[in-house]
């Protein structure tokens, strides 16, 4: 038999209080191992997500769209760096995080590779792959480590504009011309599954108890998560006069909820495993950005030490 | 111990399974910039308050890239920056010995002196 | 319809600097500059289409073109390579770092000046939009100037490299100040805006320890009056590509 130590059950009567664990807390190493991966995964979703989107800003069909579009680029950078802090407080550097990135060591979400083909990917990502997102999100804004809870909120913030112009990008569409519906239809059958695959695995896939659930990073699980989603865009698609590409849904009275087919889980390991259309090319550009621009860190660097010695030897 | 138990996994914690060619060699980062604290008043009148951190190769720079990070949508007035590894923090596990003991002292509370209705503002 | 083409030249050198600098977003050098670098990109654009709107206005008013509105749109989109007319040193590809920081400055700090003279313009619209933007522009000088500095005083490398910029881009920096005939007589003194410039430059290079380029040599021109580098059709062909392919659209 195990004996529980003292300080993991001070610990687990924390979280069971709804008390925040912050960074110099006591925690169990595996708390700590399962919050970084966790973090650090979402951070490097948020800067490879950059990509599929950012490949559209210098082609954006106005110019509105064009600063709606950049602005919401730049946000999901800051949203990498705020992740990255929140995960540098239990102790690994922002830089070991982005070479297990580099290495292929650490993973981001598959979403990210996927292509971007037309301008309506722009409103179906907003839409769909935001939407999933933000449920999530909001989530997590209660789970139990404290930075990671607070990047959360102010990321929360900011997100919930995405996603409305996302679907607002498509009402456009919608009513556009036939080519723009044609558009817009395509963009959501190529992207509605991959955004349920986003919310992970089956619950009954897993056998393994449920440590996350008790340590409260994360408090629904991913068939709730996902039905959630389901019920929320099934609705919201009428108002875009589209369909989802499913036959299987339809509104179950007794459930109060929409069924739905299944996932081709398949694709969705494939993908993980780094056979999606996009990986290479997703670190690829995350790697060359990062040497070409490790002059420009190096210099920066070069230069505030220069100057630090300036004020020392004048001060001394 | 192992951690076999959280293999579980959620939206937002993908698997780690090995990645197709995914063995790419890289360099270690020599350049790293210094962590900085920021803090930021909201508007005028009201404290600096703690925003986050980010990088920066010195003081100019952090509060340069405070403004760009954290005040995107007005959110400040007023910046500070400082080097993460100067501030220094109580320690966590003397909490109760630090905390605990102001938690009796109830008559420096207003509340704790009952007085007539007559006194009115006090 | 020469203070048109004047308005014209501003918003366009504004929107080509800002889908050059806009390459940028996701791939700079770290996370807060790049975050930096896009918060330049989008006050260009916004800059770029506060002329725009305008430009559009004062078309429309002519009612030169009946049956035919003007939009910031219709002249971002629906315009061609000879009738841009923004300065040859905005359409020039974003390079390296150095390359990106310099021409910034170069640009910005000559914005400052043209900005600062246009507050006192007769048309209060355009002064109205100058103030709004020398706001921006002033961080913009100050972003970018920090940047030469740390650059040229940093390593070996950074100083190879933006030598190298001062090099290709200086060339391109004469056409500032060379007046289009739509800068003939509408109240902007380009040599004393140039006076200011090469000073505040020459301020710059030397914190940055670098040697200022000689004044005199041949300055490359032409983007003003439409005679654009080869670069400028690749810019037009993705940026318009939607609007131009799908005619009858709206977004």
């Amino acid at each position: 038999m195990t004996t529980i130590h003292p300080l993991e059950i001070n610990f687990q009567d924390k979280i069971d209080q709804e008390a925040k664990i912050e960074p110099k807390d006591w925690m169990p190493d595996a708390y700590r191992k399962t919050n970084l991966r966790q973090i650090s995964q979402h951070a490097h979703s948020e800067v490879v997500g950059m990509l599929p989107e950012g490949n559209w800003i210098t082609r954006a069909p106005s110019l509105k769209r064009k600063a709606i579009l950049i602005a919401k680029v730049q946000d999901e950078a800051g949203h990498g760096l705020y992740l990255y802090c929140a995960a540098e407080t239990l102790g690994q550097s922002r830089e070991q995080m982005i070479d297990d990135l580099h290495s292929g060591k650490a993973k981001y979400s598959s979403i990210f590779n996927y292509p971007t083909l037309t301008w309506a990917d722009m409103g179906a990502i907003g839409w769909l792959v935001d939407g999933a997102a933000i449920l999530n999100q909001v989530m997590l804004c209660r789970t139990s480590y404290g930075p990671y809870a607070r990047a959360m909120v102010r990321i929360c913030k900011e997100e919930s504009f995405h996603q409305r112009q996302g679907f607002e990008t498509l009402l456009v569409l919608s009513k556009g011309t036939e080519e723009q519906k044609a558009m817009c239809q395509d963009a959501i059958n190529r992207w509605w599954w991959p955004s349920l695959m986003m919310f992970g695995p089956k619950d009954s896939e897993s056998t393994n108890s449920d440590q996350s659930m008790k340590w409260k990073i994360k408090r629904k699980s991913n068939d709730e998560l996902r039905q959630n989603f389901v019920d929320m865009i099934a609705e919201q698609i009428k108002l875009l006069g589209m369909t989802l590409p499913d036959s299987h849904l339809k509104w179950n009275e007794q459930r109060g909820s929409y069924d739905f087919g299944e996932i081709n889980w398949d694709e969705f390991w494939n993908v993980v495993k780094g056979n999606g259309p996009c990986n290479k090319e997703r670190i690829d550009a995350r790697r060359k950005a990062h040497e070409e621009g490790a002059w420009v860190r190096e210099a920066a660097l070069a230069y505030a030490d220069k100057k630090n010695k300036i004020k020392t030897v004048s001060a001394a | 111990m192992n951690f076999q138990f959280i293999k579980k996994m959620y939206y937002g914690d993908i698997p780690d399974e090995p990645g197709n060619g995914a063995a790419y060699q890289t360099k270690p980062d020599t350049a790293a910039w210094p962590l900085w604290e920021v803090f930021i008043r909201s508007k005028r009148g009201l404290d600096h308050k703690h925003a986050g951190s980010l990088k920066a190769a010195d003081a100019t720079m952090a509060i340069e890239n405070a403004r760009d990070v954290y005040t995107r949508r007005q959110e400040g007035v007023s910046i500070w920056v400082v080097e993460s590894k100067y501030i220094h923090a109580s320690n966590p596990d003397e909490a109760e010995s630090f905390f605990d003991p102001a938690e009796d002292k109830v008559y420096r509370h207003p509340s704790f002196y009952e007085l007539p209705d007559e006194v009115k503002h006090m | 319809m020469q203070h048109i083409n004047f308005i014209l030249s501003l918003a366009d050198s504004n929107l080509i600097l800002s889908q050059r600098n806009a390459e940028w977003c996701g791939h700079g050098p770290v996370l807060e500059q790049d975050i930096a670098i896009t918060n330049i990109t989008l006050d260009l654009l916004g800059q770029a289409r506060n002329f725009y709107q305008y430009a559009a206005r004062l078309i429309n008013e002519t009612g030169n073109m009946p049956g035919h509105i003007a939009t910031e749109d219709s002249l971002a989109y629906r315009r061609t390579e000879r009738e841009f007319k923004n300065i040859l040193l905005c359409e020039l590809p974003k390079g390296d770092w150095a390359q990106t920081v310099l021409r910034q400055y170069f640009y910005s700090a000559f914005c400052k000046g043209l900005y600062f003279q246009l507050l006192q313009s007769q048309d209060q619209s355009l002064a109205a939009i100058a103030e709004k933007s020398l706001k921006e522009v002033n961080y913009h000088v100050r972003w970018s100037g920090e940047w030469v500095i740390r650059l040229g005083d940093g390593t070996a490398e950074s100083k190879q490299r933006i030598k190298q910029a001062l090099q290709f881009l200086w060339p391109y920096t004469g056409e500032m100040f060379m007046p289009a005939d739509f800068e003939n007589n509408n109240g902007i003194d380009l040599a004393s805006i140039k006076k200011q410039w090469l000073l505040d430059v020459q301020t710059i290079l030397e914190e940055a320890t670098l040697q200022m380029p000689a004044e005199h040599i041949f300055m490359q021109s032409g983007g003003k009056s439409g005679t654009h580098t080869e670069h400028m059709g690749y810019i037009l062909a993705e940026m318009q590509y939607l609007q131009r392919m799908y005619p009858d659209a709206n977004w």
